[in-house]
């Protein structure tokens, strides 16, 4: 693509310089992945380099520590205790020792079945005594996955704390020798409340989020390559095992239709595409909606601006699943609007707003942007105000009507501020469960697709049919699971791109 | 000539204002409808299910008394307990990581929200299986989901930290340092500087940590299972509009709408304006 220079471009018409644009998104983007993957190897070998620095400095630390120091690579927080830091020392101690324990009596066992997700299944052996065959469960994949998993987390923090025990004793001797005074454990204790008041701050939210979010994600993300669903449910059926990718193989072959005569890979198509309309519509729609009725209300001269704000804000309020479900049943085929249509007999046949895809898709759009102007409403009406009016004021003066205002004022600053907001609402109207779930259930059923996990209908989303394949008859959480995996690699693939692209993200540190 | 002009302008204002008002209107209607509809048919007698008018032909309160009578009042309970538990708890989390991601410039602080970021863009639902068994096996689902749902709701709000964050960006550093100098720790600058001019976000947060639970539904259901003692009252509603529950309760959850939906309401727009700050604040910092 031809490089314009700004005099160039300058000269372009309008229509020119928006193609150019345009062009130039799309040409940044093969750019955009390039430098993604040339980062990735940027990170590895700065990773690479950051192990083997710290082992030359584990090695030198041991070989000219004092008898303290090398005491401490084997019993933890021995370095400390000597040199006076009891609080330091005994937790260092404790953990060690915990650890140990842990290893010993449950965490060696988890590791050691890891590999395999369990040797033996439920058997079922005939008891003499009752006179009738006893089950009796052995290995239970679920939980050796599971605690696997944390058991892989342990010994990483482990490490890393066995690590900064080194680097302390490295530090108390460097320090000592070059004659200052070691921090006391009341030094320590006020330092939590001050120059480390973050660590303190941070403990309770981090713990949370790596234990109810991280640890679930990598469970989650490993069961992808196994073949765990209802009828391998790892404990009182079957045992489940790796799988490597084959279940990436299931999603993504062209070949071999399912029962309802198309591939997985058709199904997962279709949804995707339907996913990416919907979410392009969902927000686009909203967002010019309800930039419309905020200008509207904000326009000069317009009466009681804050009662019409009023109404609008009140149905944010509402619990979604009340106003949701309502307006479902509101537009059944046996509901209010079809009724009453059919009691002033305006129509004989009910409307199929749920029955027809074309109407449910249409359907649910329309009511999406019900839901969604009025809270884009409230964001943009702080922001409209604050365009500097002066902006108007001279672009009257030089004769502009109100949609030139719009299009080169209004509308310019807007995306300009609201760039970041449009990405996660982009990729949150992606993951929009309730309103699709709540409105149609995903329905109606694709024929077609009635082979593929969990009965796909015309409206569902991936997030839709992700829950219907873990809650469907076989749960099949495989699938579920690299649904999910494909889930974030679009999603994260969007917003890479974008922020690649787009040169409106700003430096946070601007705003401080 | 030039007054003619001006009148035509200004009778041209006239118009664009009245069909402003119009559309204004006509708005404020749609948007009301539904939630009028939802109340006069709580207040419908003569058929318990969904009929091609609006206005009942016979007013009384027997679908509220179906709702004092079923398992309702335990729902309400449930999620009661819930938001109020979410409200305190939610709040001085986010704060918490808002604040120290928004003030301290420590070694791993931009790793750490890069991950955040990622792990943000991981389908939540995924999850859901995994936390089912988790509480499973530590006894918080069905009859106890309780306890379980307001232990995971907050366990990963710390996610949540974006609004806030902008909000304590705002917040001019040189307050911190002035404390700082005068010789505060950082904990004194948090509760004495920092705190008391955070009453709008902190607000907020209390708002929206408290209006989640109300309408949570997909995990509710997951950890509830099937017993009613553990629904709130989204899931518990739910059911009311399955197929073969609508004809007798459609009534009854329009009744029920109405109670959830007009505390909520009357806090909200109570609070309304530090709602609004949050959102558009929000909105504006990503």
């Amino acid at each position: 693509m031809k490089q314009y220079s700004d005099l160039e471009y300058l000269r372009l018409s309008k229509g020119q310089r928006f193609l150019y644009k345009l062009m130039a998104f799309f040409m940044a983007i093969p750019r955009a992945i390039g430098h993604f993957f040339l980062n990735i190897g940027v990170y590895i070998k700065k990773a690479a380099q950051g192990v083997a620095n710290e082992c030359k400095d584990i090695v030198t630390t041991f070989t000219q520590g004092d008898w303290k120091t090398k005491t401490s690579f084997v019993i933890m927080g021995f370095g400390n205790l000597a040199r006076g830091q009891i609080l330091r020392g005994l937790l260092f101690l404790l953990f060690e020792v915990v650890f140990i324990f842990y290893m010993v009596f449950t965490g060696g066992y988890w590791m050691s079945m890891l590999p395999s997700l369990g040797k033996v299944g439920p058997t079922s052996e005939y008891n003499a005594v009752l006179d009738t065959y006893v089950t009796a469960y052995n290995d239970n994949s679920f939980k050796i996955l599971l605690y696997g998993v944390l058991t892989i987390f342990f010994i990483v923090a482990f490490i890393y704390t066995w690590r900064v025990n080194v680097e302390q004793n490295k530090l108390a001797e460097q320090a000592l020798r070059s004659g200052k005074k070691l921090k006391s454990d009341k030094d320590d204790l006020r330092s939590m409340v001050d120059e480390q008041f973050y660590k303190t701050l941070l403990a309770l939210p981090m713990t949370g989020i790596l234990v109810f979010t991280v640890m679930p994600i990598v469970f989650m993300v490993l069961v992808a390559f196994t073949n765990y669903d209802g009828a391998h449910n790892g404990f009182s059926n079957n045992l489940f095992s790796w799988v490597g990718l084959d279940n990436f193989n299931t999603l993504l072959s062209w070949t071999g239709g399912n029962g309802g005569g198309q591939s997985y890979s058709a199904t997962f198509g279709e949804i995707l595409t339907w996913t990416l309309i919907w979410a392009f519509l969902a927000t686009f729609t909203n967002y010019f909606l309800g930039m419309f009725v905020a200008m509207m209300i904000n326009k000069k001269g317009i009466r009681l601006k804050k009662m019409w704000r009023t109404v609008l804000v009140m149905t944010v309020a509402i619990p979604q699943f009340i106003s949701l479900l309502y307006v479902s049943k509101m537009f059944a085929r046996n509901g209010l609007i079809n009724l009453s249509l059919l009691d002033l007999g305006l129509i004989k046949q009910p409307l199929p707003f749920w029955e027809d895809p074309t109407w449910a898709r249409v359907s649910v759009i329309i009511i999406n942007i019900w839901v969604g102007i009025p809270y884009l409403m409230l964001i943009t009406t702080g922001i409209l105000m604050n365009i500097p009016a002066d902006l108007y004021e001279s672009a009257r003066i030089d004769g502009a009507n109100a949609w030139q205002q719009y299009r080169k004022i209004t509308l310019p600053y807007m995306l300009f501020i609201t760039g970041p907001y449009l990405l996660t609402s982009f990729t949150g109207n992606m993951n929009n469960f309730n309103v699709i779930y709540l409105l149609t259930g995903g329905a109606p059923t694709n024929p077609a697709a009635s082979g593929a996990a969990g009965s796909v209908g015309y409206t569902d989303l991936l997030i839709t049919w992700l829950f219907k394949i873990t809650t469907g008859a076989e749960s099949q959480y495989y699938l579920a699971s690299v649904v999910g995996i494909m889930v974030f690699v679009v999603v994260a693939f969007i917003s890479l791109v974008v922020y690649n692209v787009l040169p409106s993200i700003k430096n946070e540190e601007d705003y401080q | 000539m030039n007054e003619k002009r001006h009148m035509g302008l200004r009778t041209l204002n006239r118009v664009s204002n009245t069909s402003i008002y119009v559309i204004l209107t006509i708005i404020s209607v749609i948007w009301l409808l539904p939630f009028v509809f939802i109340t006069l048919q709580s207040f419908r007698v003569e058929s318990t299910y969904q009929v091609g008018y609006v206005i009942p032909k016979q007013w009384g309160l027997q679908n509220y008394i179906n709702l004092w009578n079923s398992d309702f009042k335990r729902w309400y309970i449930n999620t009661f307990i819930i938001a109020l538990a979410s409200a305190v708890l939610i709040t001085i989390i986010q704060l918490c990581m808002s604040y120290t991601l928004s003030r301290f410039r420590f070694k791993m602080r931009g790793p750490l929200m890069r991950f955040m970021l990622i792990l943000g863009m991981f389908p939540g639902m995924l999850t859901m299986i995994i936390l089912y068994r988790v509480l499973s096996d530590l006894g918080l689902t069905q009859a106890n989901a309780v306890p379980g749902l307001i232990l995971v709701g907050v366990a990963s709000s710390g996610m949540g930290y974006y609004v806030s964050k902008g909000f304590f960006d705002t917040i001019p550093k040189s307050l911190d340092e002035a404390a700082r100098v005068d010789g505060a720790t950082r904990f004194q600058v948090l509760c004495k500087i920092i705190l008391p001019l955070s009453k709008p976000i902190v607000i907020y947060t209390i708002l929206t940590a408290f209006m989640g639970p109300w309408g949570d539904f997909v995990f509710a259901r997951y950890v509830a299972f099937g017993t009613s003692a553990g629904y709130n009252v989204a899931v518990g509603m739910y059911s009311w509009l399955t197929n073969d529950q609508i004809a007798r309760m459609y009534t009854t959850f329009c009744a029920g709408g109405v109670i959830v939906a007009v505390p909520v309401t009357i806090l909200f727009l109570c609070l309304q304006k530090y709602y609004v700050e949050g959102v558009t604040g929000g909105a504006v910092k990503g």
